[in-house]
C-alpha cells in the first residue's frame, strides 16, 4: 500500500515537472540561445582578437587595455552617461512627478489634458529626435526664432558640445508620459484620510507633500530612478540621430559617420559598442565594452530586485 | 478617478458666516485658475512640437528654408512626394511585417511561460523570474556581437529582418513579465473549478485563463507592436546593407540624408512615421488603459 502511494506520488511529481518544462519551453530555448550562449561568447571574444575575417586569436588582456587606455571614445561615453544619469534622469523624475501631481489636480477636461501630456511618449524615438533636430536647429528652427524674437540669446543646441546633452534632456522631458502615468496612479493611491488628518492639524501644502505624499510614493520614486538609470544604459537612437542630423553628414553608400557629434559630447556606451564592432570591425574590443555595459545594467537591476515588495511579488 | 484628491478638504469654520464661506470660495476659484493655467502651459509644451512639425511639413521648399512658423501656401503635395520617394512604401510594408508577425509570435510564445510562472509551483521559479527580469533589463548591445556573428556568418540571414523576428517566437522577457503580473491577479478558484470539471492544464489555459486575460494580452500586444515599430538598432545592425529590408524608423533617417535641405519633406515623413502609432493608441486606448489599470488590481 505504502509502496504504491510513493510510486504514484513520484509519477505525479514527474508529470508536474514535465508539464512545467513544456509550458516554459519557448523561454528555456530563448534563454539558452539568445541570452546564456551569447553572454558566454561575449566573454570569450573579449579575450580574442577578431575582425570577422581571420579566425579569432587569443590576445589576453589586450582588448581590455586598448578600451581603457587607448580607444578615444570610451571615457567620453562614460562621462556622458554619468551626466545623463545625474541630470537627465533626475530632471525626468522631478518633471514626471510634477506633471503627475498637476494632472491629479486638474478638474476640467482631465481626459484631454492627460492624453495631450501622454502623447509625446508614444512618438517613435527616431521621429521624435528628427522633430527636435528640426525644432532646435539654429538656422531655421522655430524655437530659436521665438527665443530671438523675444530677445533671449539662443544656443546652438545639437551643434554646441555644451548644449547637446541639455537638448537631449529636453527631448526626454517631452516624452515624460510614462512617468506621469505611474506617478498619477501612485498619488491617487495615497490614503485620503492622511491628507484630511494633516489638514486638521493645520499643516501647509509643503508639509503635506513632505510628510504625507512623499513617504507614500517613495517606492515609486525609487522605481522611476532605477529604471531611468537602466534606460540610460541603453540610450542609443536619440543621441546617434541627433548627432548625425546636426552634423549634416549626408547619408549614402560608403558614408561612415562616427557618432559623438559635436566634439564627443553625445557618445554613449551602446554607440561605442556599435562603433567598435560594426564600424571598426574590432569585435574583441566591442565585447569588452559590452561587458562593462552588462555589469552596469545588472548592478542596477539587482538594486531593483532587492527592493522590498519589489518586482517579484510572492507567488501563490 | 481624479476626484479622490481634488475635493477641497472642508475645515469646519468656527462660525459658518457668509464672509468666511465667500473667502473660501474665492480661494478655491483662484486655485482652479492657477492649476488650469499651469495645465495649459504644460499642454503647450507637449503639443507645440507636433504643431510646428506639422506646419513645416506643409511649407513650400523655399519657405521651409526661412524662419517662418506658418505656411503661406499649404503644400499638401509634400505628402505625395514622400510616398513617391523610392523605398518609402517598402519601408512601410517591412515595418508592418516586422511589427505584425513579431507581435503575434511574441504573444503566442509568452503566454504559456507567463502562465507557468504565475500559477505553477516548482523549484527554481523565483530564479526563473529573476532571469526573466535580467533579460528584460539587458541592453541589446551587450550580446550583439555573438548574435550578429550567429545570424550573419552562420545562418547567412543578414540583410533581412528574420534575425529580429525569429527570436520573438521564443518568448519576450518584458511580455512574459507583464503577462505574469496580470495572470497572478486571476483567482485560483477559477483554475481549481476547471480542474474539477476535468480540464487539463492546456485546456484550462485556453478556455478559462485566456478569455479572462484578454486586456493583459491586448496591452502586451500593443507594447510589442510599438517596440518593433520604433526599433532602430535592430534594423540598423541586420538590415542596413539591404535597402529592400529597411523599416520606417531606419529609413526615416536616410530620408533626411536624401533630402538634406528639405525640412518640409523630412517633417512630412516624420509625421507619417508618428501618425500610425498615435492612431493605434487612440483606437486601442481603452484596451491599453484597461490593461494597465487591471494589472494594478490585486487578485
Amino acid at each position: 500500500m505504502a509502496a504504491t502511494t510513493a510510486y504514484t506520488l513520484r509519477a505525479k511529481r514527474r508529470k508536474a515537472a514535465f508539464r512545467t518544462a513544456a509550458f516554459l519551453s519557448p523561454w528555456l530555448i530563448g534563454f539558452a540561445v539568445f541570452f546564456a550562449y551569447p553572454l558566454i561568447s561575449t566573454i570569450y571574444f573579449s579575450f580574442m582578437h577578431y575582425d570577422g575575417f581571420r579566425p579569432p586569436e587569443f590576445s589576453g588582456a589586450k582588448n581590455w587595455l586598448y578600451v581603457f587606455k587607448d580607444y578615444p571614445y570610451f571615457w567620453p561615453a562614460m562621462r556622458n552617461t554619468l551626466w545623463l544619469v545625474v541630470v537627465m534622469v533626475s530632471l525626468r523624475v522631478l518633471f514626471g512627478l510634477g506633471i503627475g501631481m498637476l494632472i491629479t489636480k486638474i478638474k476640467t477636461g482631465t481626459g484631454v489634458f492627460r492624453t495631450l501630456f501622454y502623447l509625446p511618449y508614444l512618438a517613435p524615438p527616431v521621429a521624435a529626435t528628427m522633430a527636435f533636430a528640426f525644432l532646435l536647429n539654429p538656422g531655421t528652427g522655430p524655437v530659436n526664432s521665438i527665443l530671438e524674437g523675444i530677445g533671449i540669446p539662443a544656443p546652438a543646441w545639437f551643434n554646441d558640445p555644451n548644449w547637446s546633452k541639455p537638448a537631449l534632456t529636453l527631448l526626454a522631458l517631452w516624452g515624460v508620459g510614462d512617468l506621469m502615468v505611474i506617478f498619477m496612479a501612485a498619488l491617487l493611491d495615497v490614503p485620503k484620510e492622511q491628507y484630511e488628518a494633516a489638514a486638521l492639524d493645520g499643516t501647509s501644502a509643503w508639509q503635506r507633500f513632505r510628510y504625507v505624499t512623499l513617504p507614500n510614493i517613495s517606492p515609486i520614486v525609487m522605481f522611476a530612478v532605477v529604471t531611468g538609470v537602466i534606460q540610460t544604459m541603453q540610450y542609443y537612437a536619440q543621441p546617434l540621430i541627433a548627432g548625425k542630423v546636426a552634423s549634416g553628414v549626408i547619408q549614402g553608400a560608403g558614408t561612415n559617420f562616427e557618432p559623438g557629434y559635436p566634439e564627443n559630447s553625445t557618445w554613449t556606451l551602446p554607440q561605442v559598442v556599435y562603433n567598435l564592432g560594426f564600424q571598426r570591425f574590432d569585435y574583441g574590443s566591442a565585447c569588452v565594452v559590452a561587458l562593462v555595459l552588462f555589469a552596469l545594467s545588472m548592478a542596477f537591476t539587482a538594486l531593483l530586485m532587492r527592493r522590498r515588495g519589489g518586482l517579484i511579488q510572492a507567488g501563490d | 478617478m481624479t476626484q479622490v484628491l481634488d475635493k477641497p478638504v472642508r475645515t469646519a469654520p468656527a462660525a459658518p458666516d457668509g464672509a468666511a464661506e465667500r473667502t473660501a470660495r474665492r480661494k478655491a476659484l483662484l486655485e482652479w485658475v492657477a492649476i488650469h493655467s499651469l495645465g495649459v502651459a504644460a499642454a503647450l509644451f507637449f503639443v507645440l512640437p507636433f504643431v510646428f512639425v506639422f506646419l513645416t511639413s506643409l511649407m513650400s521648399d523655399t519657405q521651409a528654408l526661412s524662419r517662418d512658423l506658418i505656411p503661406h501656401t499649404w503644400e499638401w503635395g509634400n505628402y505625395r512626394k514622400v510616398f513617391d520617394t523610392p523605398g518609402f512604401l517598402t519601408w512601410w510594408k517591412n515595418t508592418l511585417f516586422y511589427a505584425g508577425l513579431g507581435t503575434v509570435l511574441t504573444v503566442v510564445s509568452s503566454i504559456p511561460v507567463a502562465y507557468a510562472l504565475a500559477k505553477f509551483r516548482f523549484r527554481g521559479r523565483n530564479l526563473a523570474m529573476m532571469l526573466v527580469i535580467s533579460m528584460m533589463m539587458l541592453p541589446p548591445q551587450v550580446i550583439i556581437i555573438p548574435m550578429y556573428l550567429f545570424w550573419a556568418k552562420q545562418l547567412d540571414l543578414s540583410g533581412t529582418l528574420w534575425p529580429l523576428i525569429i527570436p520573438m517566437a521564443f518568448g519576450d522577457a518584458f511580455s512574459i513579465f507583464l503577462l505574469r503580473q496580470f495572470l497572478m491577479t486571476i483567482p485560483n478558484e477559477y483554475l481549481d473549478a476547471a480542474r474539477v470539471d476535468g480540464c487539463g492544464d492546456l485546456r484550462t489555459l485556453l478556455k478559462v485563463v485566456l478569455p479572462m486575460a484578454r486586456p493583459g494580452i491586448a496591452a502586451v500586444a500593443l507594447f510589442q507592436f510599438f517596440y518593433a515599430w520604433n526599433d532602430y538598432f535592430g534594423p540598423q545592425i541586420y538590415a542596413s546593407e539591404n535597402a529592400g529590408a529597411w523599416t520606417l524608423s531606419y529609413g526615416l533617417e536616410s530620408f533626411k540624408g536624401m533630402h538634406h535641405t528639405d525640412w518640409n519633406l523630412t517633417m512630412a515623413a516624420t509625421v507619417l512615421v508618428m501618425a500610425p502609432v498615435i492612431l493605434v493608441f487612440f483606437f486601442a486606448q481603452k484596451a491599453f488603459v484597461e490593461g494597465v489599470t487591471l494589472t494594478g488590481v490585486k487578485g
